[in-house]
């Protein structure tokens, strides 16, 4: 059954950040990248975050993967207090960092094998997984010889054969063409269904974030901070032309427009200083 | 195929020129032999197995220099590699002593290890341990922080990041390093023979000029410059282009 029937708000927290900052020194003095940000992630809950560049999700998600501390706040997740590295947060990098010097299968199996699953069961594991996401016939390529909504989908199965507790995600389909994209939405909205998975999505596309997201949240320019939390009620599956999406998507756009002027007007005025 | 017949065409060419300017009777044949004479040379070399044992000798030499210089290069390499403080300190006094050719190191060599084989193996390592050493750091350097923050969210830590990040992620530069300081050990080890009676290859070179026997001068030099040749081929030419083609590196 879609999700979508019960309200995920409901749920258990899974994730859950109080006043989390993160400030970065450079030699033009402090630069605040995310400032007092509260949120809170639900079991199984698909959370899209949107802002302009500059707004620090990608700060926002290498905290929640452990794999960066926040200068000030608390993360607990799943009611445990979250300091120090983190297990199954696994991160799904904008640039994907796949291991080029690995096959298909060996990328999708690494994780299990720093787990020290026995070769044949975490082999079994990976090739569910990369079936999951139709790779089983490129399981014995390398990387650089996929396309790049192939090498998306074998950093998706790279995560998703970890059965990670959050699955957080930078950008990932930033970089491709419209109908991959599209191919790809449908993908990870039925692989999210199956494995009742919950879902960090960071974006800078509105439009994407009302297409997959139960919730959007808005963040803003520089210092990052939430702006505003949408819950997104239409039906699923969705897809990207539907009129009712664009209908949020337009509603979503214009709060968000401001932040964007603002990430604009202050790159021209660096350059002008520069 | 193709390119092996030109090859060879272009080595009988060389060959023909070589006779000819020798039938010319410009210079002396004891100035300059001709190829005749170097395989006559060589054949003696083999049977009366002065040649034979000059390459045993020299092969040990330089796998147990080489042997010693990749395991201590490589080591330090990624020991420079793991701190800043190391890097702008000893990365760099590597870096000026890589300028040194290598038998600068001999008189020192002589001096600590006397007229022995540890003189030559420390010439050579002195040769192939910089290069080896300075390409890993570089190696290590240029891996690109995403891969290690992935493989650390994906669980690996410590030795597990080393083994399967680490250095599978800096092997491009790694192996560049190996092949330098083996073409940098060969010729150390040579210069290094040369210089007393070694027994090796270089040895036998500076035999040939007292006995004023340029026909084994020239066959020896072919014997050292196949060997060397041999070795980048085979065990480098390979190794690279096995890496290059798993990482997309050209195209095949």
């Amino acid at each position: 059954m879609p999700k979508t029937t019960d309200t995920p708000w409901l749920r258990e927290s899974k994730l859950l950040l109080e006043n989390v900052s993160r400030s970065y020194r450079t030699p033009e003095g402090t630069m605040v990248a995310l400032e007092r940000i509260n949120l809170n992630v639900k079991e199984g809950e698909f959370l899209c975050l949107v802002g302009p560049s500059g707004c620090g999700k990608s700060s926002l998600l290498n905290i929640m993967a452990g794999l960066d501390q926040p200068t000030s706040g608390e993360i607990w997740s799943n009611g445990r207090r979250q300091d120090g590295p983190v297990q199954d947060h696994i991160l799904i990098f904008q640039d994907l960092a796949l291991f080029p010097w690995l096959t298909v299968l060996e990328n999708a199996e690494f994780g299990l094998r720093m787990k020290g699953v026995a070769a044949a069961e975490r082999r079994e594991r990976a090739r569910a997984f990369l079936r999951l996401v139709h790779l089983s016939k490129f399981e014995n390529s390398y990387t650089h010889e996929l396309s790049g909504g192939m090498r998306q989908r074998v950093a998706l199965a790279r995560a998703m054969v970890m059965e990670p507790d959050v699955l957080l995600m930078d950008e990932p389909f930033a970089a491709l063409d419209a109908q991959t994209r599209d191919l790809l939405h449908e993908e990870l909205e039925r692989l999210w269904q199956e494995t009742n998975s919950t879902i960090v999505f960071v974006t800078h596309n509105v439009r994407e974030a009302v297409r997959l997201g139960d919730r959007v949240m808005l963040l803003t320019f520089r210092p990052g901070r939430v702006k505003k939390a949408f819950f997104v009620e239409l039906p699923r599956p969705r897809h990207m032309e539907d009129p009712e999406l664009a209908l949020v998507s337009r509603d979503l756009l214009g709060h968000l427009r401001e932040e964007i002027d603002r990430s604009v007007r202050e790159e021209y005025h660096d350059e002008d200083n520069g | 195929m193709k390119t092996t017949v030109k090859q060879v065409l272009f080595y009988l060419l060389l060959l023909g020129i070589w006779q000819l300017i020798v039938s010319l009777r410009i210079w002396p044949t004891y100035m300059l032999p001709s190829p005749y004479m170097v395989f006559e040379s060589m054949y003696h070399g083999f049977a009366d197995r002065t040649f034979v044992t000059g390459l045993a000798i020299s092969i040990r030499r330089i796998i147990l220099g080489y042997g010693l210089s990749v395991v201590f290069g490589v080591s330090l390499g990624f020991l420079i590699a793991t701190s800043d403080f190391l890097e702008s300190t000893l990365g760099k006094l590597l870096l000026g002593l890589q300028s040194l050719p290598s038998i600068c190191w001999l008189p020192l060599a002589v001096l600590w290890f006397g007229l022995s084989e540890g003189a030559i193996l420390f010439v050579v390592i002195m040769g192939s341990l910089l290069a080896i050493a300075i390409n890993t750091e570089i190696g290590v350097r240029l891996v690109p922080q995403i891969l290690l923050q992935a493989g650390r969210n994906l669980g690996a830590g410590g030795w597990g990041l080393f083994v399967h990040v680490l250095l599978p992620a800096s092997m491009p530069h790694l192996i560049a390093g190996l092949k330098q300081g083996w073409a940098f050990a060969w010729r150390s080890l040579i210069s290094g023979e040369m210089l007393f009676v070694s027994l090796g290859l270089g040895h036998l070179l500076m035999v040939g000029r007292d006995l004023n026997d340029m026909s084994q001068v020239v066959a020896v030099m072919i014997l050292i410059m196949t060997l060397g040749v041999l070795v980048d081929r085979i065990l480098f030419r390979t190794l690279d282009r096995r890496i290059r083609r798993k990482w997309g590196l050209v195209r095949v």
